[in-house]
């Protein structure tokens, strides 16, 4: 960022940029997170990312083997809204999903 | 007990009387009732209840209904076609039991429900959860792992047949 200084510094309306990320947080505030679960199986799993955010098969997996190893996946972000809808959708298929605000 | 998919429906013959009645069971088992441990696990909270007691409370009041009627609706259509393994009148022989590929999702549904609450009521590690070697049953806790595995064997069963099948229906893909 401090390198950049000299450049911004000769553009007219550099604050534009600030109103669009500030913009941006207030739209993107939530995160539908998944949390690994002995029990559930890894097909199971996939299947569920498959049918409920529309994932290909193999995007689907990266995110379940991430549930997998890391004990947690971020399977999505945006408004609180539609990602409470995901969640739902989640508990439905009884995988052990919570929403999170993004900080 | 062979498995297989045959005329728009997956197909479990040969079923000897011992797995028949655990799958006569899976209702009874998906049923959290009068386990806590079982009941948390199938209802968790949507978000940390320390951090989002608002939330957490009108999720307890206007989603977990949706969630009780949606897993009960799985358990009504998962009943129906265990009609077809009857009772133990003739409790020595082999059946078959036929699931129609539109019955897949509630059988799903209320295998992954008994699984989660079995797990849940006897606290399962994860060493004995993928042990798939142990010993021959010897307790109520022996039998119920070996429930969770059977059924977890039929989910991977579904899945499978059900991603054939929809391969099958689009074969440009």
């Amino acid at each position: 960022m401090s390198a950049l200084a000299p450049i911004l510094g000769a553009v007219e309306s550099p604050t534009i940029t600030e109103e669009t990320q500030t913009k941006e947080a207030h739209d993107l505030p939530w995160q539908v997170v998944v949390h690994n679960d002995p029990v559930n199986l890894m097909s199971y799993v996939t299947m569920v990312f498959q049918k409920v955010f529309g994932f290909p098969k193999e995007k689907a997996e990266l995110h379940m083997l991430e549930v997998h190893r890391q004990g947690r996946s971020i399977l999505w972000s945006g408004v609180r809204e539609r990602a409470e809808l995901f969640v739902q959708q989640l508990h439905g298929y009884l995988l052990l999903a919570t929403i999170e605000r993004v900080n | 007990m062979e498995v297989f998919r045959h005329n728009g429906a997956l197909e479990i013959s040969e079923i000897d009387p011992f797995l028949a009645e655990l799958l006569r069971q899976v209702p009874a088992s998906a049923n959290p009732e009068a386990v806590p441990a079982a009941e948390r696990r199938l209802f968790s909270p949507p978000a940390d209840p320390e951090k989002e007691k608002e939330m957490c409370a009108e999720w307890k009041l206007y989603v977990e209904p949706e969630l009780r009627r949606i897993f009960e609706s799985a358990t009504e259509t998962v009943e129906g076609d265990l009609r077809q393994l009857g009772d133990s009148e003739k409790p020595l022989e082999n059946c078959t039991l036929r699931i129609p590929i539109g019955n897949a999702e509630a059988w799903l549904n209320a295998l992954n429900r008994a699984r989660l609450a079995l797990a849940a009521k006897f606290d399962f590690t994860e060493l004995e959860l993928s042990d798939h070697y142990r010993s021959p049953i010897g307790s109520r806790r022996d039998l119920s792992l070996f429930q969770v595995n059977f059924y977890g064997f039929l989910q991977e069963f579904i899945l499978r047949e059900l991603e054939c099948s929809a391969a099958e229906s689009s074969p440009n893909e």
